[in-house]
């Protein structure tokens, strides 16, 4: 059989498993649409938890990132800042939100600050961070279809956007639930198999995680220290101690990554949906596991298939690799565009250098450390294809989940809690499925024509979820002193500081040219990249929202009420009804 | 119902869950950017096996400390509320 036929199977019969369990899960209420009804096991949760934030880039782009762009230690900032976050969340934030008991995050804004402007500042906040985000999405799923089965990008999408279109509509948070868990199945399985192998062939362990600490096979020189030792012949700098910038950039990367993480609406909705505050703390544990076993495979992957390139590019003799002799993969991911040589000196050979001079290996791109995996390791077609709906899987659960988190805050919080507070329970299920629809239609649209700002789009996403939602949740939940004005101009300034900041450098939307002080690192504030700047902002947030908290009048007495309820044992349940009762 | 002894034992179950969090977010803060980022060059002078122990701790080490520490949380918190429901009970016999 060939490939493009057997991709089409296996990614074939992964969509028809979506769509059956669509049906299987409509939603019949607001509560059903926007929290599952409130009923998922922690365990499953943790399983959709982890499905709804591994994203395309995630599966696709981080192993490679850590390999090549950021040269191995300085990748670090990645695997702690997207894993930290969670031990955030699950003490500080999801099993307050939990309690609390409403269905979305600007619910919790918008009574905790006693204020509608307070609402919809968080929505636009939510909005602004989920949209950046989705784009990214929409892009990996198009990428994934033209890449593995040879369609146009904008077919592709197309496909991608009606299988969304058909879970989320129909089922809300019900039917992206029970799809997600299934596209974890689905994507760890495709992540693991070739790391697996890849693993056993280079170091004779099958566990990626020991096999990067262990010897070659066959030698007793450890993987990482050959891998150091090759580098540094070809120019490159050591693998395993490199820093990403300075010490203080890889500090600022790491917490912003890490706040950005638990103030993400998606994630945080995501624990609406189990039946207790116990079963939220639990469910973030479980979640971060689930989120473990990919995280923790990544930098296996990325070492050993970096030496594996390296490898490939050197002959035993010590030679460099004869252009008549490249393997069969190396041609097809040439044809891609994602792999490019150039013969710069002529002698029918690639020299794979540091220096941009000499080195003939033009075009090395991050994601081909997982796209070519399998076909570098000699692993059947079959594979190949568990990879293709792995990333396809990996990109459409967190559109999903993305779609859901700007939708709910469109029909609940702008309608319902707002504008229209008069609204049926049936009115408002109408809304909002009208509002995922159109949400999806305008992702599919962003993901077509991408805008100039499509480019730094997830790391965007996570310096304003770090600069304006989690401070506001985090005083929210501990500060009782914070009010309506405080929180408000905290927000206001922590996303205005990150936005500027990524714009001066990166330009005014991102559209070149418009950069102010330009993208050079002598003019960043401290050494700190733009992608690292969301913990500044976070920041700025605080001492704003106190400054102005302590020149404005303290909160009502609700609020020490609400507080209260937040902060007492979760197995009293007694005043429940008279605080969330509006 | 919201006698002293319960405004008492509300404060004492508030403290415990502080005390509880900032324990776990040290160990939060160590094991990442304090191995992990600051401590990485000493760190990575110790082997242990093929990694260097400031590497590893950035790249595996941290992660499934973390894990340790949810569940830990999850655990301790489930014991706090249990205790608390159980000492509002004896009081109301």
């Amino acid at each position: 059989m060939s490939l493009t036929l057997l991709t089409y199977l296996v990614v074939g019969s992964t969509f028809a498993l979506y769509i059956g369990i669509a049906i299987a899960t409509r939603a019949s209420s607001t509560k059903d649409f926007y929290i599952a009804d409130g009923g998922v096991h922690p365990v499953a949760n943790g399983m959709a938890t982890a499905a709804d934030w591994m994203s395309a880039a995630s599966f696709i782009s981080m192993a490679g990132l850590i390999a090549l762009s950021y040269n191995g230690y300085g990748g670090s900032v990645f695997l702690m800042g997207w894993t930290g976050g969670y031990v955030l969340l699950a003490l500080l934030i999801a099993p307050y939100l939990r309690k609390y008991g409403k269905y979305t995050v600007p619910d919790f804004i918008g009574e905790r600050y006693y204020s509608d402007t307070a609402r919809v500042v968080a929505v636009i906040c939510l909005v602004l961070c989920s949209v950046t985000y989705v784009i990214g999405q929409m892009k990996g799923v198009g990428v994934a279809f033209s890449r593995f089965l040879e369609t146009d990008y904008e077919t592709g999408l197309g496909i991608g956007m009606f299988i969304v279109f058909f879970y989320a509509v129909l089922g809300g948070m019900k039917g992206i639930t029970y799809t997600q868990i299934a596209q974890y199945v689905v994507l760890i399985t495709a992540y693991t198999i070739p790391a697996i192998f890849i693993s056993l062939q280079l170091t004779g362990n099958p566990f990626p995680q020991l096999g990067l600490g262990s010897t070659l096979a066959g030698s007793d020189v450890y993987l990482l220290d050959k891998l150091d030792m090759i580098l540094v012949d070809l120019g490159f700098q050591e693998y395993t101690t490199t820093l990403r910038g300075s010490t203080l950039n890889m500090l600022a990367f790491t917490a912003s990554l890490m706040i950005g993480t638990a103030g993400l609406p998606h994630v945080i909705i995501r624990f609406f949906t189990v039946p207790s505050v116990a079963a939220a703390r639990r469910s973030a544990g479980w979640a971060l596991v689930f989120i473990a076993i990919l995280y923790t495979t990544a930098p296996a992957i990325a070492a050993m298939a970096r030496l594996n390139i390296v490898d490939t590019m050197q002959q035993s003799d010590g030679q460099a690799l004869l252009i008549e002799e490249k393997p069969a993969w190396f041609e097809n991911w040439e044809r891609t565009g994602l792999l490019k040589v150039e013969d710069l000196n002529g002698d029918g050979r690639i020299e794979y250098t540091a220096d941009p001079e000499t080195n003939e290996l033009t075009k090395l791109d991050n994601d081909i450390l997982v796209l070519a995996n399998p076909e570098i390791a000699q692993l059947p077609n079959w594979v190949i294809a568990l990879v293709a709906a792995g990333g396809l899987a990996a990109a459409l659960s967190t559109a999903a989940g993305l779609l859901l988190a700007i939708s709910s805050a469109i029909s609940h919080d702008l309608l319902k809690s707002t504008y229209m507070p008069s609204i049926s329970d049936k009115a408002e299920l109408r809304a909002s499925r009208v509002a995922m629809a159109v949400a999806v239609l305008g992702a599919g649209y962003l993901g077509l024509n991408p805008p100039g700002f499509a480019a730094g789009t997830v790391a965007l996403a996570f310096g304003l979820a770090a600069s304006s939602l989690f401070p506001a949740l985090l005083m929210g939940i501990f500060a009782r002193g914070v009010n309506r004005e405080g929180a408000v101009a905290g927000m206001l300034a922590g996303i205005s500081v990150t936005l500027l900041y990524v714009f001066q450098h990166k330009g005014i939307m991102f559209i070149p040219g418009t950069s102010f002080l330009g993208n050079m690192s002598p003019n960043w504030f401290f050494g700190i990249e733009p992608n690292a700047f969301g913990v500044v902002g976070a920041l700025v947030n605080f001492v704003v929202a106190f400054g102005v908290s302590r020149l404005s009048a303290p909160p009502p007495k609700e609020v020490a009420e609400l507080l209260d309820f937040l902060h007492e044992p979760s197995t009293l349940s007694t005043k429940a009804s008279s605080v969330t009762a509006n | 119902m919201a006698d002293d002894k319960n405004v008492g034992r509300r404060q004492l179950f508030a403290a415990k869950v502080r005390s509880l969090m900032l324990r776990l977010l040290v160990v939060w803060f160590v094991v990442s950017f304090g191995f992990g980022i600051l401590l990485v060059e000493p760190l990575n002078e110790i082997r242990v096996g093929g990694y260097k122990l400031g590497f590893w701790f950035a790249q595996q080490g941290s992660i499934f400390i973390f894990i340790a520490l949810i569940f830990g949380f999850s655990s301790v918190m489930t014991r706090l509320e249990r205790d608390y429901a159980d000492s509002e009970r004896e009081t109301e016999k």
